[in-house]
């Protein structure tokens, strides 16, 4: 179900600039390219035609700030059309500065406000179980200082005590929270119980190589290291 | 009598038998009372422990999947902690769920103001579309659950210690009409129509009976009201005063009309002690109730 075209870097940076006008990007928006694009090309098994398909890998972008590059990434591959890039934040857009699944084609959540796509995306692991889908994978994109939200400290000690295989957690870390935790943001995964590891988020082969890792009986956590959001 | 909560839980064991979409998602509170549920059904009840705002997450995520999730714990924890969670994982999300609480406005007066929600109703009449019940009878929470649990809306089932001698027939939807009268309408909701039956006996009042108080049945306040003299509305609610009187309002609003809403008051009483105390204290007792009654359709 994978899409088999593959996304160019040029095309997405041509894309998102249809929204801002302009081939620089703020950190935000850029710090999520690579492992969406990595995600969306390599990865989850969701099309334009499965969509609405149980079966469906599930992908719930939880950092729903500066989603140009989501919207980049849906758009390059048929998601969403093109044409809608350049009325982003419009009245009359779909594409607002936070996406609406209800608005945004291909979309599984809403997001926005911090620390809700982790919890939705453990429900969403325990929805696909209880239904005996056991075969679709749920992966949510959060930040790092996201991740100071007590939501998702919630979502992370629970999904690890349950042992919640179907569920995959990427950190962009831009180094944005203002408290380091000790040990680092993998340490916290696995002291919860997670399979984790630390990437280099440009590095396309060893963000798919640990996408993919297998981690039976646990869930995953693969943080994506960008460069600082204030550098 | 078994309690609403015993009731609900019965109720929703069996409902997980029938249902194959039906989840039930707990954070510890009555997850003892799960437990032959859960042995049954490992995948569709869910205890996340104490974390309220993971609870109504993974209710929103399981909605997601097309699962129908029965979230519960105290209605402090239910509704209000978790309030965030309850407007965007369900709402802004475009899915629906069954919230059932229990503890009310002071089923247990000894616990103090922690376990007290006096306000949850108000709280959730900030957002849209929400269905709201309120039995005042072990019966009707049956009634009403397995009502809520068959639709695919967002609704709100509060359960309470405070009860009614007996059940009505109620059918998830409208006002009941329980006495005939001329001289003003009062509306009780759910647990509170003994105590307003017995604060009205003798006066010339109509009683409507309201256990699905959103949406609020705005035809029957104004056909009661059209069947009067005069356009005077009681509502008498277990929780927060005031929390449906812009409901009324609006129900009434091409009419001359005027309004009392009783129930809870919004001080912190700062009192333990038992639910009797605390509904006189609040004026929502028969004696309470009859005196501010009265002297509203006086004035």
């Amino acid at each position: 179900m994978t899409n088999t075209a593959e996304t160019s870097t040029a095309d997405l940076h041509r894309l998102m600039a249809l929204m801002t006008g302009d081939e620089k990007h703020g950190p935000a928006a850029t710090s999520t390219l690579d492992a969406l694009q990595v995600l969306y090309d390599r990865v989850l098994r969701v099309t334009p035609a499965t969509v609405d398909a149980p079966e469906r890998d599930r992908f719930l972008l939880s950092k729903g700030h500066g989603p140009m590059a989501y919207y980049a990434v849906l758009a390059a591959k048929g998601f969403l059309a093109e044409d809608l890039l350049p009325g982003f934040g419009s009245y009359d857009s779909p594409l607002g500065h936070h996406p609406d699944r209800m608005l945004v084609p291909g979309a599984e959540i809403g997001s926005g406000s911090l620390g809700h796509g982790l919890p939705l995306a453990v429900g969403s692991a325990l929805g696909l179980r209880a239904q005996g889908l056991t075969d679709p994978r749920v992966w949510v994109l959060v930040g790092d200082a996201e991740l100071d939200e007590g939501s998702n400290h919630e979502a992370i000690a629970y999904a690890g005590a349950a042992g919640l295989e179907q569920l995959h957690t990427v950190v962009i870390d831009n180094a944005s929270a203002s408290y380091a935790r000790p040990g680092g943001i993998v340490a916290r995964f696995e002291a919860a119980g997670w399979s984790a590891e630390t990437v280099d988020g440009r590095d396309h082969e060893a963000m798919y190589a640990a996408f993919t890792r297998p981690h039976p009986g646990r869930p995953r956590a693969v943080v994506a290291r960008v460069e600082p959001k204030n550098a | 009598m078994d309690t609403m909560r015993d009731r609900f839980i019965a109720t929703t064991g069996r409902l997980l038998d029938e249902d194959p979409r039906l989840a039930v998602v707990l954070a510890e509170i009555s997850a003892d009372g799960f437990q032959r549920a859960a042995a049954r059904h490992p995948d569709r009840v869910v205890n996340v422990g104490i974390r309220e705002q993971l609870l109504i997450g993974v209710g929103g995520g399981m909605a997601l999947t097309g699962m129908r999730p029965v979230m519960h714990t105290f209605a402090s924890f239910l509704v209000e902690r978790p309030f965030e969670q309850v407007k965007l994982d369900l709402g802004h999300q475009g899915v629906g769920g069954v919230l059932v609480s229990a503890g009310a406005s002071y089923d247990w007066p000894a616990g103090g103001f922690t376990h007290m929600s006096p306000g949850d109703v108000a709280l959730l009449d900030t957002l849209d579309d929400w269905t709201v019940h309120v039995p005042g009878h072990p019966d009707e929470a049956e009634a009403l659950l397995r009502h809520a649990v068959a639709g695919d809306d967002r609704v709100y089932v509060r359960l309470s210690l405070q009860v009614n001698d007996r059940a009505r027939t109620v059918t998830g939807e409208g006002f009941l009409r329980v006495r005939e009268g001329r001289g003003g309408v009062v509306v009780a909701v759910g647990p509170m129509l003994d105590g307003v039956l017995a604060a009205t006996e003798g006066l010339d009042v109509t009683v409507l009976y309201a256990t699905t108080v959103r949406p609020f049945d705005g035809e029957a306040v104004r056909r009661a009201v059209a069947g009067g003299g005069t356009a005077d509305v009681v509502l008498v609610e277990p929780y927060l005063a005031g929390t449906s009187t812009a409901a009324a309002t609006e129900a009434l609003a091409d009419v001359p009309h005027r309004v009392l809403g009783l129930g809870v008051g919004r001080r912190e009483l700062r009192r333990y002690g038992g639910m009797d105390e605390h509904l006189a204290a609040h004026g929502l007792d028969p004696r309470g109730l009859r005196a501010r009654i009265t002297a509203f359709l006086r004035g």
